[in-house]
């Protein structure tokens, strides 16, 4: 590996499948579902009643005065980050703090902060607005509240790319090492807007499952039953490293990111381009940025949401850029879609299938859309040699990431 | 009227709820800041809330007076 090599020494997770990195993967490989009903009283009017909640709430981690003043998605962003950080053993490393930087974003922030406090400003006036609401709901408080917990001083940065931002934050991670700005970061995403209104939102644009009935059929990327993608809330993060810094304290080296490509479609606010030009131009960057060719990539852990009409192009893309040999999955048929948070989710799911030499299913794949031409781990994990494996990451405004592990 | 140990036994339910304050810590010649580690925001939860616990208005140019808990103690006696 060479000095500008990246590697990963840390990772963490909270999750609807677990609440840590080792339970979610054991819940992905025994192909269990995380979605279910919304029993909650302002569910009933709303089309959409399912989700996939987290499996451990914050709570049991972050002591109740401190959540009063944490967005849902900052708490989870630090119950995440650090159990990274925990796993990366750099606390008793001595790191210089100004090597240290973050990169951690999400898709649609504190939301649920400013509809509830927008309720307690209605009904008992402004002046029982909370004093944490703007640092509970700036877009850019889960970066910034790992950065104070662990002292991180290279910088904080976040980046709002919709669905495309936990990938965005590897990628920007990435480059962050290579250029020497920092020899750590904590890269990662982060989301929860399980709220009537975001719910709201998106079913008004016809996105997402109305499978009630079914919850845990819900979420079926590729199969012709799908009807729209379904809710999840968590957060996943990444502790990146320098490679030679990382060998030098002898850390655990789970994988190296290789490689990252970043393009935008130009095209529409909220729908993929049908050809995948962007997608494709993103994977194909990644492939070259790695060093590698498309024949070296032997798995995809697809962006596959399951809609209707996003689901089949990226198909094409990993055709083109990749070539048909792929084996691919979309655990979002799992998780459900953690939208700012996926990206950051499905980089663990990637470089634990790499560490461990198996593809984690996709679940619900019953009837498979004609159009689906590659190999899909459908129902079972699958055992497979995967020296190098991507991640894509797509999200509305025609953002287009794609990532590329290898072993180390 | 509220007497001086009643006004500060509330004052103590309020830091505990607010601030995660033990209530045993809570004396009159503890500082909000140094010794009971009241950030800034939650100070202004806490005057909120004895607002509104004791029937009083504490202008905002009076609360950075309010050093100590009998500091606060003092002014809701004096004006509830």
């Amino acid at each position: 590996m060479s000095t500008t090599d990246v590697v990963v020494t840390g990772l963490g997770a909270t999750t609807p499948l677990g609440g840590d990195v080792a339970s979610t993967w054991d819940a992905m490989l025994a192909g269990r579902s995380g979605v279910s009903p919304l029993t909650q009283e302002w569910a009933e009017q709303l089309t959409v009643r399912i989700a996939a909640q987290l499996a451990v709430e914050p709570s049991a981690v972050i002591d109740r005065v401190r959540l009063r003043k944490l967005d849902r998605s900052e708490a989870i962003a630090l119950v995440a980050a650090k159990q990274a950080w925990a796993d990366s053993g750099l606390a008793d490393s001595g790191l210089d703090p100004e090597r240290l930087a973050v990169s951690f974003g999400s898709g649609i922030g504190g939301a649920v902060t400013l509809l509830n406090q927008d309720d307690i400003l209605e009904a008992s006036g402004p002046r029982r607005v909370s004093p944490h609401t703007v640092p509970m709901l700036m877009p850019n408080g889960p970066a910034a509240w790992i950065g104070i917990d662990l002292k991180a001083q290279a910088g904080v940065h976040s980046m709002a790319s919709a669905c495309a931002t936990g990938a965005e934050a590897m990628a920007l991670g990435l480059d962050i090492i290579r250029s020497g700005r920092a020899d750590v970061v904590v890269a990662g995403g982060t989301e929860a807007v399980i709220h009537p209104l975001p719910l709201a939102g998106f079913a008004s644009m016809r996105a997402m499952s109305t499978r009630n009935d079914e919850p845990e059929k819900a979420s079926r990327p590729w199969d012709k039953g799908r009807d729209g993608f379904v809710m999840g809330e968590g957060s996943g993060a990444l502790v990146l490293e320098r490679a030679d810094h990382a060998i030098a304290r002898g850390a655990t080296i789970y994988a190296r990111l290789a490689g990252a490509g970043i393009t935008s479609d130009g095209f529409d606010i909220v729908q993929p381009d049908p050809e995948c030009k962007g997608g494709i131009r993103a994977m194909s960057r990644a492939i070259r940025d790695a060093g590698l060719t498309g024949r070296d990539i032997v798995h995809v852990n697809a962006h596959a949401t399951s809609t209707p009409a996003g689901d089949m192009g990226e198909i094409k893309g990993i055709r083109t850029a990749i070539g048909d040999h792929p084996v691919i999955t979309s655990t979002k048929s799992m998780s459900g879609h953690l939208l700012g948070a996926a990206g950051a989710l499905e980089s663990i799911a990637t470089i634990l299938a790499i560490r461990e030499s198996v593809v984690p299913p996709t679940i619900n794949l019953d009837d498979p859309d004609d159009r689906l031409d590659l190999d899909v781990a459908a129902h079972k994990a699958r055992s497979l040699d995967i020296p190098a494996a991507m991640n894509n990451s797509f999200g509305f405004g025609g953002h287009n990431v794609a990532l590329v592990f290898t072993r180390p | 009227m509220a007497t001086r140990e009643e006004i500060t036994s509330g004052l103590a339910e309020i830091l505990e709820e607010v601030a995660g304050v033990n209530p045993d810590d809570v004396a009159e010649e503890k500082s909000f800041t140094d010794d009971l580690d009241v950030d800034s925001l939650s100070m202004v939860e806490v005057v909120v809330a004895a607002e509104e616990k004791f029937g009083v208005k504490i202008p905002d140019n009076e609360v950075q007076n309010l050093k100590t808990v009998g500091d606060a103690v003092s002014f809701i006696e004096a004006n509830h």
